[in-house]
Order: C-alpha cells, then structure tokens, then sequence
C-alpha cells in the first residue's frame, strides 16, 4: 500500500463517514455542515484521480456555491432548527425491496464493467483539453447552458425586483 | 521547490509535509509583523504614537500580545454548539492557508505548480465562508450570526467582479497558473501585466487603461473579500460587537486573527503576481549582472514580499482612511457598479486581444 492509497482511503473515510453523518443528524443545520467534509472528500477523490479541473470546480460549485446557499436559506428560515427531523423505519418491506434491487443493480454493474485502469504516472493538466472539447464537440450543448442560466438570472432579477406602484 | 526537496530526503511524501510548512513559517513572523505595523500605521494617521512601551517604539508589542493570547482561558460559553465552534477557526485558517500552496514566491519557491492556481485560490475561498458561516452559527448569539451572515454574503458577492476580472486577464495572458503568469511578465515594470505584457505592439498600447481599471477593480473587490474597512461590515464593531469571532477566545481568536492576516498578504500576493509582475523585479537582477544565480531567488523574494507588503500598507491606509460603507451601500456598489464594469471591460480586453 504506499502513500496514495493511504490518502485515498482517509478521503473516502471522510466522505463516507460525514454522508452518514448528513443523514442521521436530527439538527438540520449539523448535517448542511457535514455535507462540507462529504463535498471536501469527493474533491479530494478527484484530484487523486488526475481530474484538477473537476476536483475545482467540485470545490468552486458545491462547496463555495451550493452549500453557501443551502446554509443561508436553513440560516434564514424561522425556527428551521426547532424541526424535529424524523430518522425511523417506515415502510420496512416496499424499503428493502427497493434497496435490494437497488443494491443488486449496483454490484452488478460492479462486476460486469470492464474497468479501465492505467497507471497513476504523469497526471496532465486536463483544462485545455476540457476548453478546446467544450467550443468543438459540445458547443451546442455549451450554449444551451449559457441560455438556460441567463434565463434563470433574468427570472431572478425578475422576482426580486421591488414591484412598481 | 517540490523536487529539491525531495533530493534532499529522498522520499517525496516527507518532502511534501516540508513544502507545505514552507508558508507557514511566512505566516507567522508576517502577521506579527503586520499587526505591529497596523497599530503603527493606525497611530501615526491619527497624529499618535501607537505602541511604545514594549522595546524600542514598542517593537515587542506583538511577540507580548502573542503571549498573553496563548496564556488566555479558552472560554466557551455554554449554549454554543461544541463541535463546530471549535471546528471554525480552523477551517477558517486552512481556507486562507490553501491560498498559499498556488502562490509563486520565486521562480522555484512555490507550493505547488498546479495549472490551475489561480482557478484554485479562488475555489479556496469557498471554505473560508463554510467556516465563517460556521463559527457565526454555532457561536449561538445573534451578532455572531449577523457577522457570519453579512460577511458570507458579502464574499460571495464580490467573488464575481473579482473572478471576472480574473477571467479578463487569463484571456490576456493564456495561463491560469500563478508561476507562469509571473514568468513571462519578465523584469522591468514596463512589461508588467499592468502596463500591457512583454509584447511591445499596437494592444499594449491599448489594453494598458483597461488593465489599470481591471487591477482597480480587482483591488477593491478583494478587499471586500477579506472583510477589510471599508467594507469590514462582517465585524463591524458599533453595531455587532465583534461579528462572527464575538465569542472567542485565547487561541481559538488567534486563529481567526491569524485568518486574517493570512488573507490580507495572500489577496495582496495575487494582486501582485497577476498584475504587477509577481516575483520580477522592476529593475533587473543584481543577480545577472554579477553572474550569482542563487542571489536572483533572493532578489525575486524580496521583491515578491515587498511588493505585497505595499499593497498591505494600502489596506491599512485605506482603513484609517475611508469610513465604513453600510450594507445596502456594499451591495450597490458591488452589483450596480462593480459588476457592469468588469464585464465591460471584460469584453474590450476580449476584443483588444483578438486583434
């Protein structure tokens, strides 16, 4: 086992460890802080992997953008941390039925992928190579993205406009 | 820096815990420093003396206050939340800490040569608000939560002028990579970024006003982000006592000093190496001339330093300066006026470049 192995199994421990955390907790602002290190760890898995663009962007998106977010509006809300959240069984057998199918679904993906696995040696810089993909082979979708967040932008500005008497 | 090291010890995992202590052995003497020259600065903008009485003209003062912060009870009040109040400080500290590993102090003294160091000191910054938001929470009093709610805000606010600013000159110079950018703006100041590139042509004529109003921009926003006057509304202390850190103590305080501090040279350090020619010098090396390598990395250190230690006098020169804004106004400023702007200018950079 050397030294990458070791990290990567803290990184995992950490993501693996605060995703329970998130959804066991009762207090609801606990867990939208234990999606922080969950969120941390997976940027940490990326960048294990070679992928620096998307370990940032994990970081830049989740954790500087979403999560700030998520903690606001819980931060805002009245009394939000009063709420009792429910953790109890519910539904037992519709549950496990459902976690079955879903768990078998998985391993079996599991064992009949074909993983590619090359050597962890000469990690490039991914960034060029994502920018030059994105305004060749993806621009259309590229541009429909553009689209989609102005017009989310011009339909917030649209809401929180004071209204005219 | 990475590889030297790891010659030395022969095994690159000891050598990456020692390249990453580099900066905090920076750190430390720099916010003792720093905090000494605040109260100085402070004082002498007020026609005072500040510290006097420990050393000579009080040069002690902060080596004393270290040591009376770390003799301090840690006290915790007892409805805060446990957990995460002592959590706080010090993701707020490796949120500013990380900065460090993309900053270029010289050509060969850097944390790490990621490509994508400029993209990544500002990803950084995300934990920053996680642990300020964190620490206001769970601090359980209200100005605590009204300092982390404002300062959050306020970070994720002016986040955009500066990544957009940020995004103009990368379209200029080609590189989202801290070290590269510093190299090609070589010696002397004229080919500093500020002034338009090495490139001697038609653009650099006519890109140097729009990279002086880009640099602009990108200053006054960054002091935004780390909550310095005139926009420290996060610890405004007339209002909120003192904001997100009100109820901490002893060392746990120290560390959100410390936060600070790191923030206030790391935001200057990029400022420098984006615009003004990072670890360059403006004149030429000494080093050259005589034909001592080893003196230009001490050369390039030096100016690196005492180029941001001079945008860290302007931060405290503007804060004994300039009145706090209010938060309606940080807003305004911000979305009507800071925004607009970086996009515009954000374009014409765009287009002088395609020519």
């Amino acid at each position: 086992m050397n030294v990458y192995d070791i990290i990567f199994y803290l990184f995992a421990a950490i993501t693996l460890a605060s995703g329970f955390l998130v959804v066991t907790v009762k207090n609801i602002v606990h867990s939208a802080f234990y999606l922080l290190f969950t969120l941390f760890g997976i940027a940490g898995i990326y960048v294990l992997l070679g992928a620096d663009f998307i370990a940032i962007v994990q970081l830049l998106v989740y954790v500087g953008g979403i999560l700030i977010l998520l903690l606001f509006g819980v931060m805002l809300t009245n009394k939000i941390t009063d709420v009792d959240i429910k953790t109890g069984t519910l539904h037992i057998v519709p549950a496990v039925i459902g976690v079955g199918i879903f768990w078998g679904a998985i391993t079996s993906i599991l064992t009949s992928t074909h993983w590619k696995s090359l050597p962890a040696e000469n990690i490039e810089p991914t960034t060029a190579q994502i920018g030059t993909l994105l305004i060749t082979d993806y621009v259309l979708v590229f541009e429909l993205l553009g689209i989609l967040l102005l017009i989310a932008l011009i339909g917030a500005a649209t809401i929180a406009r004071r209204d005219k008497e | 820096m990475f590889d030297a090291l790891s010659e030395l010890f022969g095994s690159p995992i000891i050598a990456a815990f020692v390249s990453a202590i580099v900066p905090l052995v920076f750190i430390v003497p720099f916010v003792i420093i720093a905090v000494y020259m605040e109260r100085k600065v402070a004082g002498h903008m007020q026609d005072r003396l500040g510290p006097m009485r420990v050393g000579y003209h009080g040069i002690l003062q902060t080596v004393a206050d270290f040591f009376k912060l770390l003799q301090k009870e840690d006290i915790t009040a007892s409805s805060i939340d446990k957990r995460f109040f002592n959590v706080a400080p010090f993701l707020v500290f490796a949120g500013s800490y990380a900065v460090y590993a993309a900053l270029p102090f010289t050509s060969s003294m850097l944390g790490s040569k990621i490509d994508i160091g400029l993209f990544f000191i500002v990803a950084a910054s995300g934990l920053v608000v996680a642990g300020i938001l964190m620490a206001g929470w769970s601090s359980n009093n209200k100005y605590s939560l009204y300092g982390a709610l404002r300062s959050a805000a306020q970070i994720v606010s002016y986040e955009i002028p500066t990544i957009i600013v940020i995004l103009s000159v990368v379209m200029f110079t080609r590189t989202l990579s801290l070290a590269e950018m510093s190299e090609m703006q070589t010696a002397y100041f004229w080919n500093w970024n500020i002034f338009g590139g090495a490139e001697w042509n038609l653009t650099k004529l006519l890109i140097t006003p729009f990279m002086m109003i880009a640099f602009l921009i990108f200053y006054i926003s960054s002091l935004a982000e780390v909550n310095r006057t005139p926009f420290d509304m996060p610890e405004a202390e007339s209002e909120l006592v003192a904001g997100y850190h009100t109820e901490y103590s002893g060392i746990k305080f120290s560390m959100f000093f410390l936060a600070e501090y790191a923030n206030m040279f790391a935001v200057s350090a990029i400022a420098v190496a984006i615009f003004l020619g990072g670890y360059q010098s403006p004149f030429g090396y000494v080093g050259n001339l005589i034909g001592a390598e080893w003196l230009v990395q001490v050369e390039q250190l030096f100016w690196f330093i005492s180029k941001g230690m001079f945008f860290v006098f302007v931060q405290m020169w503007l804060r004994w300066t300039l009145p706090r804004v209010r938060v309606d106004q940080l807003m305004t400023i911000c979305w009507k006026y800071l925004i607009p702007y970086s996009f515009v200018n954000l374009i014409i950079i765009g287009i002088i470049t395609l020519i």
